[in-house]
């Protein structure tokens, strides 16, 4: 944890409330986001117990499984949930921007927008790649072989939510996003991280009910309990409270499977789902409507600039896999090639980077961080020296002096980058010295100076003559930021990355498979009498 | 040890679980926790005394989230029995015997008490015959731990034709598509550790020192397995359970008369101790909370109460201390930032005055591009004692 965060986690104990850890949005929020609320059974990996779905926070789509462990019945889980979630993949494949031919790429075809999926929290988050992995192999129907075959759109959610999973690996990106990451980036609160992970104390934090200090109401979220013993704030799963399990659900699904198993009465096998429903339900709803109480909080904030960018790549994203879809691809393989895999990595690193850039110069508290830490610097220009650089055609390399309370952590001949305000790319520079500030006679002032003098070489951005552009060079009494890490880490905005890029697109290349060979496909799981699948 | 010394320590932590109150066993898991807070005195001597800790943060008002739900522990007994079915036969294949075929001898470990059940388990590996596998099917293993003994029980320990020791580790959640949730994996090493130290102190060297985790396969129930080296594991547990004071030296030091005894009454689940006199004799303990302890002990919300009533920094994240010297108060830290206190030459508070002053000029900042004013931070302050509690 860095220190500005203990020192925010400090003051947000003093407060008895959250303080804010951005003064901007750092992530894109669709304007109807699908929240989505998964609960697992205990124990079980493949065995949803239900889920809260939907894109109306007051009419949500519950899905509930009576008995996890009855295939049929999981499967139509799988079936009501590719009801929920394909309609509105398909609802933004086709209203698409054309995106103009660059130097490297043809003109192509980007959709508009995409859909968002907002869980609570990493687990859940998690648990839609296991859902994803889960469902993607699955035969369907219209396999003549199949032992269990499935409705036939579950396959195919199996892959859109793996690749959304994916995709939220990507550092930045907004497709799928947890709550609790995405609060917990924009607020610090007077607990540790670790119970940052509860959404509701996290909420009881930001958003106190009026009258309770942040900690009181955080507590009452993690251990309140009505009198028959449940917690009122239910773990926002995808794991269930053990006390739900143990003394409500078990005899519900007993009931339940009882109904069943003494034959009939569709009536009694009707009332006892209902009754399991109406219990898993009531685990889900308090979740369910914390994550919107989320969505509300961050909606307030004012969207980072330079966050359509990273949209646009997500949005990229999304297309790219549309078109592997419609392409005839088979699913996404279990394990990444070697190849594909070092591809993600490096993507990912990148991504790391650009995200990093963005949202520092995006927002000043956040800047604030990379200040302290010694990768940027703000100051006043106290001296300006115009000197050129040496060959046939000199060009101006001025010399700027900053006074900083910063200590930038750079060995001269450092790049830096000056964040010119309007301009689309950084000014380059180059750092040249760092000296503590001395007093008029040189020597040190008492307890350590005040200040740093830094100087720096400004080597760019001053157009092509040998007379700076106007206003390309500040003036001595000017406030300049520079920072040590590059704005714009790698391309410009609106090109899709190679992973993303389908095969009949030419990517992503893996060796020695001729053009337009589809890659090997990953058998389905195999299915034994003891499956869960 | 002398037997007479022994029995006096015994005595002492009788007393403090209660006359008449049956000694919750440490399992492998406490083991474990405690290995991963060694600093905590409170832990190690109730967990040590067998106190039922669950039950006295009851009766402290601040119950823990623990519990196993019905579904896990189903479903791990399921699996456990599919593993071990047919005289282990699956087992033994997992573990690499040339002819599974050949059954492995099962001896017979049941014995009453937990050192009649030790005893057997110590005889069946020393019996064990060389040149054919054999199998502890939940052997008994005792460990002592700062000055009292512990009872452990793994999943299995198979005995090689080689002579060599094997911790079987059975576990239910899957590994899928060749790999496991790590954190898991790290649980059930730290746990596999604690057994492979136990078997140790029955013979140095004889146990390797990997262990063989069985899961359930992607989604279904077959078992498939792998190899988990838990040297690391191994040397850290043992580092920290040496490290744990030993267990009178902390009793010593607790006002006579000291005990956790619940008092229950004649139906026996009933406790009539009151909350205060309870916790009087809990907050009698030096502890060491910090958040991790929310996921590894029962009064982690009690310790958590008190921790932040003294205002410490750990509570905020066990990491902090390190960044901020000195500093161990919330207090200390905001007055140290604030410039209302602590001496600017010490690098936490030059460090701490910089990041305020910044975060100040950051939240009175435009936001750019925006043109809207930033969130303010909030402001108040709330009531904090001073710091003699913070170590
Ligand atoms: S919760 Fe309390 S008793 Fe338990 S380990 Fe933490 S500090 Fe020690």
């Amino acid at each position: 944890m860095s220190l500005m965060n203990t020192l925010a986690r400090a003051e947000a104990v003093a407060a008895g409330r959250a303080v804010p850890a951005a003064t901007v949005r750092h992530r894109h929020l669709a304007e109807r986001p699908l929240v989505l609320v998964p609960l697992t059974t205990a124990g079980e990996a493949g065995a949803p117990l239900g889920a809260m779905v939907g894109t109306d926070r007051d009419a949500p789509v519950l899905l509930v499984v009576p008995q996890p462990l009855d295939r049929e019945l999981r499967f139509g889980f799988f079936a009501g949930l590719a009801a929920a979630v394909l309609p509105l993949m398909a609802a933004y494949e086709d209203d698409v921007e054309v995106e103009p031919a660059t130097r490297n790429r043809e003109e192509s075809e980007v959709c508009a927008d995409a859909p968002q999926i907002v869980v609570p929290n990493s687990a859940a988050l998690e648990y839609v790649r296991l859902l994803g992995r889960s469902t993607r192999f699955l035969r369907t129907v219209e396999d003549p072989d199949a032992p269990h075959p499935v409705p036939v759109p579950v396959p195919l959610l199996g892959r859109w939510l793996t690749h959304y999973g994916e995709r939220a690996r990507t550092p930045g990106s907004a497709l799928l996003v947890a709550m609790t990451e995405l609060l917990t980036r924009h607020w610090a609160t007077g607990q540790s991280s670790m119970e940052d992970q509860h959404l509701g104390a996290l909420l009881g934090w930001i958003d106190p009910p009026p009258g309770l200090d942040g900690a009181v109401a955080a507590e009452r979220a993690q251990t309140d309990r009505a009198p028959d013993g449940l917690l009122l704030s239910p773990p926002a799963g995808p794991a269930t409270d053990p006390l739900f399990d143990n003394r409500v659900l078990a005899p519900a699904m007993a009931r339940y499977d009882a109904a069943r198993t003494d034959g009939a009465d569709a009536a009694e096998v009707a009332a006892a789902e209902a009754d399991v429903r109406r219990l898993v339900g009531s685990q889900l709803r308090p979740t369910w409507d914390d994550v919107w109480h989320g969505l509300d909080l961050l909606r307030a904030l004012p969207e980072g600039a330079r966050v359509a960018d990273r949209w646009k790549r997500d949005r990229w994203s999304f297309t790219g896999h549309r078109d592997r879809l419609r392409a005839g691809e088979p699913p996404q393989p279990k394990r990444d090639g070697a190849v594909a895999a070092a591809q993600k990595l490096a993507g990912r690193e990148t991504a790391q980077a650009r995200v990093s850039a963005q949202e520092a110069l995006d927002d000043p508290l956040t800047m604030a961080v990379r200040r302290l830490a010694g990768e940027a610097f703000a100051g006043e220009v106290t001296g300006v020296e115009m000197t050129y650089s040496e060959g046939r055609r000199p060009m101006p390399r001025p010399l700027l002096t900053v006074r900083t309370p910063d200590l930038p952590q750079a060995e001269p001949g450092t790049k830096a980058y000056r964040a010119v305000p309007g301009a689309k790319s950084a000014q380059s520079a180059e750092i040249v010295s760092v000296a503590p500030e001395v007093r008029s006679d040189g020597t040190p002032y008492d307890g350590g100076p005040a200040a740093h003098l830094v100087v720096v070489r400004l080597t760019g951005g001053m157009g092509s003559g040998r007379v700076p552009k106007e206003g390309s060079v500040p003036e001595a009494g000017a406030r300049v930021d520079f920072t040590l890490f590059e704005h714009d880490p790698r391309g410009g905005p609106g090109l899709p990355e190679p992973e993303q890029t389908p095969w009949t697109h030419g990517g992503p290349p893996d060796a020695g498979v001729p053009p337009g060979t589809p890659p090997p496909a990953d058998a389905p799981d195999p299915v034994t009498a003891e499956d869960y699948l | 040890m002398s037997t007479t010394h022994h029995h006096s320590l015994r005595k002492r932590l009788a007393d403090l679980r209660g006359p008449g109150t049956a000694p919750r066993p440490l399992d492998a898991r406490a083991l474990a926790a405690l290995a991963a807070n060694p600093g905590c005195r409170r832990r190690a001597l109730m967990d040590a005394a067998g106190v039922d800790k669950g039950a006295v943060a009851e009766v402290l008002g601040a119950p823990a989230r623990f519990g196993q739900s019905r579904f896990a522990f189903s479903r791990g007994h399921a699996f456990e029995a599919r593993v071990k079915r047919d005289g282990c036969a699956e087992l033994l294949r997992l573990l690499g015997a040339a002819d599974p075929g050949v059954p492995a001898e099962v001896p017979d470990l049941a014995a009453p008490g937990p050192e009649g059940r030790a005893a057997r388990t110590r005889l069946a590996l020393a019996e064990a015959p060389a040149g054919s596998w054999t199998l502890l099917d939940h052997p008994l293993l005792a460990l002592e731990v700062a000055g009292s003994l512990a009872y452990l029980e793994p999943d299995a320990v198979a005995v090689a034709p080689d002579g060599r020791w094997t911790v079987v580790e059975i576990k239910s959640f899957p590994i899928l598509d060749g790999g496991a949730d790590a954190q898991k994996v790290g649980a059930a090493a730290r746990q596999a550790a604690v057994y492979v130290l136990a078997l140790d102190a029955v013979e140095p060297g004889r146990a390797r020192p990997d262990v063989l985790l069985v899961c359930p396969r992607d989604f279904s129930n077959l078992p498939t397995a792998e190899w988990v080296d838990v040297r690391k594991q191994l040397a850290v547990t043992g580092r920290q359970l040496t490290r744990l004071t030993r267990i009178e030296d902390i009793a010593a030091t607790l006002p006579e008369g000291t005990t956790f005894d619940l008092r229950y009454a004649a139906d026996g689940s009933t406790p009539t101790r009151s909350r205060i006199e309870l916790s009087q004799a809990v907050d009698a303990v030096p502890a060491a909370y910090a958040p991790e302890c929310l996921s590894t002990c029962e009064l982690a919300f009690h310790c958590r109460d008190r921790s932040r009533a003294d205002g410490c920094v750990e509570s905020l994240g066990r990491g902090l201390r390190g960044e901020l010297g000195t500093l161990t108060t919330v207090d200390a830290v905001l007055s140290a930032a604030h410039g209302e206190a602590g001496d600017p030459a010490d690098p936490a508070v030059a460090a701490l005055r910089r990041a305020a002053a910044l975060r100040a000029e950051a939240l009175a900042a435009p936001v750019p591009g925006a043109g809207v004013p930033a969130q303010q931070a909030g402001e108040g302050a709330g009531e904090r004692a001073g710091d003699a509690a913070c170590r």
